[in-house]
């Protein structure tokens, strides 16, 4: 069997709203001060999916890391190395960038036919930058797959994956042929922590990188010349709260002044 | 700039969707003059037809097959594919259908969907939506390069329009379900009891500060004390990734957008995350035992303490005030 597991690196979601800054000469958020770019937190649940599998299988498997994005996307692919994935593929070209859902999709969805054997292919739910949770069903369409999104429970037996996936009001169970995609969402559970040893294996691992050339990609079908979608404006939205602490000596003269500000305030 | 727009449209118990009226009464407003169209799938769909030409739509696809009922990607993709000649926009809401019909879509028809959009509007004919990305720390405007425009857009976005009773349109017969690749084994429903969070004018919800899955006792007694026809109860991520409580109840941009009169955030920190599901409440009161937390920057009122101390007593006062 061969997982790919497709990661993304993004700004620390950690950093605090007061941090949060963004160029508005050109749409993109400016890294934090003392906020390293991280591996997107979905993106360490899905390899997480993958690795138990391979588990369960009796290690019979491997797991391939693609990572579209700049030279810094190697700590990504190195993070879920050191996890245990096997393989790092990073996807770095100046062509691929400014681009969107579409065209990361149709560079991953390139590298996943170079690679030629993949049975399964396990995304994140979202990318927890932009939040759109399109790549895996796009990379699933490119390819012409079955996929399954929003995963807390993957197995995969008898040239079959069963996902039980989160639905609004609860949750679901299908079963499709592989190969196919599945999206992992965060109740599927936390990622492990890498071992000291895991680190500096991966560490010394080499990753390889990629071009659309490699790729046989053709530069106006992907970034910004291929996307779809064009970012107009990015910006900070205006908070006009003003909270007002409520006084009071005890807790009960504090409950006391809410309720009669929620009932001036004709919210009661 | 006249469009044709479709409204994938959602239904339960023969009626549409609170959403699905919402997006039907701003396709009327985007359309200049268009059709506004509505796809209906499933049994009870043709019972929800009626209410979809109140709601303001020109016409409706239908196909009350059973096979429809439960959501499948393919067989759903092929009946909306079947609808799209001459259609310029099509809304679904960011819900379990739309976040895996929406990208799908794109895909076959060479477009590109904007996802969990809190605004789509004509800007000199040209169609430009809003999301939220950054975990709600940053907003993002844009145009498409492609068509047709899609876009799945959040609960309580937009406003229904008031229904026109008796007001009909044009009836198209959509074809049985195709074949799918998915077989879908089995589903289990788990929501907890009650009023649902995204229906109630008061939700109170509890975080992980509440420090265990006891702490949700006094949630839901506060709760209780509003009332149990206008008060449900939330959790934040945190707290359901925990196991604290069901996932069912999650606020938050990867659980439920809820948008009550008031809501009361007990021992969350307010995340970008957890305020992407409220921060559409009319009123949002915090309740945290530390002054700097961020739910106080999106709260109108706040009382600083432990959640222990104060539940009880505004227990009490909801009670007396009652």
């Amino acid at each position: 069997m061969h997982f790919v597991v497709c990661a993304k690196q993004i700004p620390d979601p950690e950093t605090p709203p007061s941090a949060f800054k963004i160029d508005e000469s050109t749409n993109t958020v400016v890294p934090a001060q003392g906020f390293q770019p991280v591996l997107s937190q979905y993106d360490g649940i899905a390899a997480e999916a993958a690795l138990q599998i391979k588990e369960a299988l009796g290690d019979e498997a491997k797991i391939t890391v693609l990572s579209v994005g700049a030279e810094s996307a190697q700590a990504a692919i190195k993070q879920v190395l050191a996890m245990g994935a096997d393989e790092g593929v990073l996807l770095q070209d100046d062509a691929f960038e400014g681009g969107d859902s579409h065209t990361t999709a149709k560079v991953l969805a390139a590298a996943i036919s170079n690679l030629g054997d993949v049975d399964a292919i396990f995304c994140g739910r979202q990318a927890a930058d932009w939040d759109v949770g399109q790549v895996g069903l796009l990379v699933a369409e490119a390819l012409g797959w079955p996929a399954a999104i929003l995963a807390k429970g993957v197995e995969i037996s008898d040239g079959s994956m069963k996902t039980t996936r989160v639905m609004a009001d609860g949750f679901e169970t299908v079963s499709q042929a592989l190969p196919a995609v599945v999206t992992v969402s965060n109740e599927f559970g936390e990622p492990r922590y890498p071992k000291l040893q895991q680190i500096m294996q991966a560490a010394k691992k080499t990753v390889t990188t990629m071009t659309h050339d490699q790729l046989g990609l053709d530069p106006s079908e992907v970034g910004s010349s291929g996307a779809r979608l064009k970012l107009e404006k990015l910006y900070i939205p205006q908070s006009d709260s003003q909270v007002e602490i409520i006084d009071g000596e005890t807790p009960e003269e504090q409950a006391t002044n809410l309720i009669a500000k929620l009932v001036a305030d004709k919210v009661l | 700039m006249a469009k044709n727009i479709l409204v994938i449209g959602e239904h339960a118990d023969s009626e549409i969707t609170a959403t699905t009226a919402e997006l039907i009464g701003q396709s009327t407003r985007l359309a200049e003059g268009g059709l506004v169209s509505v796809a209906l799938l499933g049994s009870s769909a043709a019972d929800a037809t009626p209410q979809a030409f109140e709601a303001g739509a020109g016409k409706v696809f239908v196909n009350d097959d059973d096979g429809y009922t439960e959501y499948n990607s393919d067989q759903w993709v092929t009946a909306i594919e079947s609808t799209l000649e001459s259609i310029d926009v099509i809304l679904v809401a960011q819900s379990t259908v739309g976040r895996d019909l929406a990208p799908r879509l794109a895909a076959r028809q060479g477009t590109a969907a904007a996802m969990d959009c809190v605004d789509v509007r004509s800007d000199n004919g040209e169609i430009r939506v809003t999301r939220p990305c950054y975990g709600g720390n940053a907003l993002a405007d844009y145009s498409f390069a492609t068509s047709p425009v899609i876009a799945t857009v959040r609960a309580k976005a937009f406003e229904a329009l008031p229904l026109q009773s008796g007001a009909s349109g044009e009836i198209v017969e959509l074809p049985a379900p195709s074949e799918s690749r998915t077989t879908i084994e089995g589903r289990e429903v788990a929501e907890a009891e009650g009023l649902a969070i995204t229906d109630a004018p008061i939700v109170v919800s509890g975080g992980r500060g509440l420090g265990g899955p006891e702490g949700f006792e006094d949630v839901e007694n506060l709760a209780a004390a509003f009332g149990s026809n206008r008060a449900a109860v939330g959790a934040s991520r945190a707290a359901c990734d925990l196991g604290w409580y069901p996932v069912s109840q999650q606020v938050g941009l990867t659980g439920k957008v809820v948008t009550p009169d008031l809501y009361v955030a007990i021992a969350i920190s307010g995340a970008s995350q957890h305020m992407a599901g409220c921060s559409g409440s009319k009123m949002i009161i915090a309740i945290n035992r530390d002054p700097e937390a961020n739910i106080f920057q999106n709260a109108k009122y706040g009382i600083v303490g432990d959640y222990k101390a104060v539940l009880p007593a505004l227990i009490e006062a909801v009670k007396a005030q009652s």
